[in-house]
């Protein structure tokens, strides 16, 4: 069964979507996170999108509801390498990931993670 | 070559080529001349390689109906020489006339040629005046849609000279917006800005609306995408050039900008904006 990586940087997790996210895979990857979150008490996630050349409004639901999920547990998300195409594609489909911060690449993502605001 | 009047037609036209082009000129020259458009030599040219083309054609086509493959050497010179009258100035009567007017000479020679047919003469003379009809109103099409193009051309630039995005500092980039933003110059713009952003990893972005004429429900509508979408790429926009009249219209339509911050100024953005990168200004003291 595939999976998508999750990496830890410090107190940080990382996530890089690289093959095209169906149901069972979305799902799975929301169950890794979540775990590894509560395991590893991470402070932050990072998920890299910039190999996504084309985003869904699955995949943006998916994004929101892990970031909803992470904030339950007390850690903040940060999406990074969002490509221009795609941020137009959300904005016209009215996708405004909220409660998702964005960064345009992983080191101002870090950045962001890091001045984390209090709850 | 079928028909026995054509053979007819092109051997009497070809035996009188240059008192055809003599006569030609003669009537209307002075015609094409008033315009001063183009210089004398060249318009001399442009007959000369016309009726040239024209009885070059006739022998061997077959027929009189114009739009007929086998007239095409015919079709694409005047195509071409539309198009160049059009960028010249010509009007498209102008161009058409210039075909129509080869009739008065041709007449003359048919007349003479079938003189002791009546008949003969009336049934030439109609075929040719029906192809160089419709020769004049191709003319008319080519240079309709040679004006068209140039519009579409000119659209273009007006769409890409419209919508530069420049650095002010590092980290800031303005775009200053000229004109009416309708959803074709919403796409260029996000476009542009959103590349922009990618390729200096800038953090804020100014837009500046001091050239937005109206700001009706879809200018509004198109900017906060705009703001968006760049917030999406982790830049934060501030709007600026805001016009006392633009901020009564904004809050008479319900447009929601709270989450947007904005600036009557450019310079007051650009300050805001060095205040968010965490940098202080300060003016040297002047000399006592």
């Amino acid at each position: 069964m595939e999976r998508i990586p999750i990496l830890r940087l410090g107190d940080y997790l990382i996530v890089t979507i690289q093959v095209d996210m169906h149901d069972r895979l979305a799902i799975t990857l929301q169950d890794d996170l979540t775990e590894r979150i509560v395991k590893e008490s991470a402070k932050g996630v990072l998920i890299d999108i910039s190999a996504l050349d084309v985003v869904d409004s699955f995949i943006g639901r998916m994004i929101s509801n892990t970031a909803a999920m992470a904030m339950v547990l007390d850690a903040q998300t940060v999406v990074v390498g969002m490509q221009p195409s795609v941020a137009i594609t959300l904005v016209e489909l009215g996708l405004t990931l909220s409660g998702v911060r964005t960064a345009l690449n992983i080191e101002k993502g870090m950045a962001l993670l890091k001045q984390r605001q209090p709850r | 070559m079928n028909t026995p009047e054509q053979a007819r037609l092109a051997d009497v036209l070809g035996q009188h080529r240059d008192t055809l082009l003599a006569e030609w000129l003669r009537l209307h020259l002075p015609v094409a001349l008033r315009r001063g458009l183009a210089m004398e030599g060249e318009i001399r040219e442009q007959f000369s390689a016309f009726l040239n083309i024209f009885l070059d054609t006739l022998p061997e086509a077959n027929t009189f109906d114009w739009s007929h493959p086998e007239w095409e050497p015919v079709r694409d010179f005047l195509a071409e020489m539309s198009a160049h009258r059009a960028r010249q100035g010509y009007t498209p009567i102008e161009t058409a006339t210039f075909v129509f007017s080869l009739k008065e000479p041709l007449y003359a020679r048919l007349r003479e040629a079938f003189s002791h047919s009546p008949a003969e003469f009336a049934e030439v003379s109609w075929k040719v005046s029906l192809l160089l009809d419709g020769f004049g109103l191709y003319t008319t099409e080519v240079f309709q849609k040679s004006r068209d193009a140039i519009i579409a051309r000119q659209q273009e630039e007006l769409l890409e000279l419209s919508t530069p995005v420049v650095q002010l500092w590092e980290g800031v980039l303005a775009l200053p917006l000229i004109g009416t933003l309708d959803s074709a110059r919403t796409q260029v713009v996000m476009e542009s800005l959103l590349q922009k952003i990618v390729d200096t990893g800038a953090g804020l972005a100014v837009i500046d609306i001091t050239g937005v004429p109206t700001v009706d429900t879809l200018v509004a509508q198109h900017l906060l995408k705009t703001v968006a979408a760049a917030r999406l790429m982790g830049a934060d926009c501030i709007i600026s050039g805001i016009r006392p009249q633009i901020a009564q219209t904004i809050v008479h339509l319900g447009v929601d900008l709270t989450n947007v911050t904005t600036k009557s100024t450019l310079a007051d953005a650009f300050v805001i904006a060095l205040q968010r990168l965490g940098a202080t200004i300060t003016m040297p003291k002047a000399a006592a």
